[in-house]
């Protein structure tokens, strides 16, 4: 497997999210500057990773959804690679239009940083298929903006079409139905606020994460 | 020229920094805050001759989120 892990600058879980890669799939990825307007050839699978690209300035993931790497990112997600935005990654996921959506401000106000129970929704994705469907798993979050927001109609059509991968089991951030996860449309762009990657040996206090690297090492060989 | 873009939260998404300024009013004994909405707001120096349409163009791509945000152009 070919992948890419996109370092915009405030990101700082680019290595962790690197690392995950390597150690679950055997297969080092390349770090791409957010300056480069193109990608390494035949990537597999993009990582943007989580972190405070741009200070958060403007909106969370508005400044590094316009930068030159994303449109040869929108670009490949449209060839069919798969493309994982986390935390951060998700945020740019949504304002640069790949996912539907947007992430407001914690309901509460507070930035949330623990560990939170999951619900896996859809086990049927490339990147949820090494879960039992409706398990149950633990991992951390860490945001200030994790509180999906989409009208009602997009909310419906995201149920409907089992596009919300990961839902939490708990309050965590005033996620319109609980949503931690979706994919899009095509089945090969998911972003979710939880950190898989921080949860890939057992010193990390729990492996619940590598289930997603190995999925897409699965379906990506 | 300059122009000014006044950004809002769309009626119906929820404002929890709106909630907590309301809050915060009520407990400085403000009585009678019914809502608070809070936005941004945005001032350009352009050069002259930048049409409304371009401005426009700037709050759709970047300035404004649709998703959740409306937003009002002024030129001054």
């Amino acid at each position: 497997m070919k992948s890419a892990v996109i370092v915009f600058p405030g990101s700082n879980c680019d290595r962790d999210l690197a690392v995950g890669i390597e150690r679950v799939t055997g297969s080092k990825p390349v770090m791409v500057w957010h300056g480069d307007g193109e990608l390494p050839e035949g990537l597999d699978l993009i990582g943007l990773p989580g972190g405070f690209s741009y200070g958060d300035y403007l909106r969370s993931g508005a400044m590094s959804a316009r930068s030159p790497v994303m449109q040869a990112v929108i670009k490949a997600a449209g060839e069919g690679r798969a493309v994982l935005g986390i935390c951060n990654g998700f945020q740019v996921l949504t304002e640069s239009g790949l996912l539907p959506g947007a992430l407001m401000r914690n309901a509460g106000l507070n930035f949330v940083c623990r560990d939170v129970k999951l619900t896996v929704a859809n086990s049927q994705t490339m990147f949820s298929s090494r879960y039992q469907p409706g398990a149950q798993i633990v991992m951390p979050v860490a945001h200030h903006d994790g509180n999906y927001f989409a009208d009602d109609a997009t909310l419906d059509r995201l149920e409907g079409e089992g596009r919300v991968v990961f839902r939490y089991a708990e309050e965590v951030n005033g996620s319109a139905r609980g949503i931690a996860g979706i994919i899009n449309d095509a089945g090969n762009v998911m972003g979710l606020m939880p950190h898989p990657e921080r949860l890939i040996e057992p010193e990390q206090g729990g492996t619940d994460g590598r289930g997603m690297f190995e999925a897409l090492s699965a379906a990506l060989g | 020229m300059k122009a000014r873009v006044t950004i809002t939260l769309k009626p119906g998404v929820l404002d929890p920094q709106g909630r907590a300024i309301q809050n915060a009013l009520g407990g400085l004994g403000f009585a009678g805050v019914e809502s608070v909405r809070q936005g941004k707001l945005i001032e350009l120096d352009l050069a002259d001759g930048t049409s409304r349409e371009s401005i426009d163009e700037m709050c759709r791509k970047l300035l404004a989120n649709m998703v959740i945000e409306n937003y009002r152009i002024e030129i001054l």
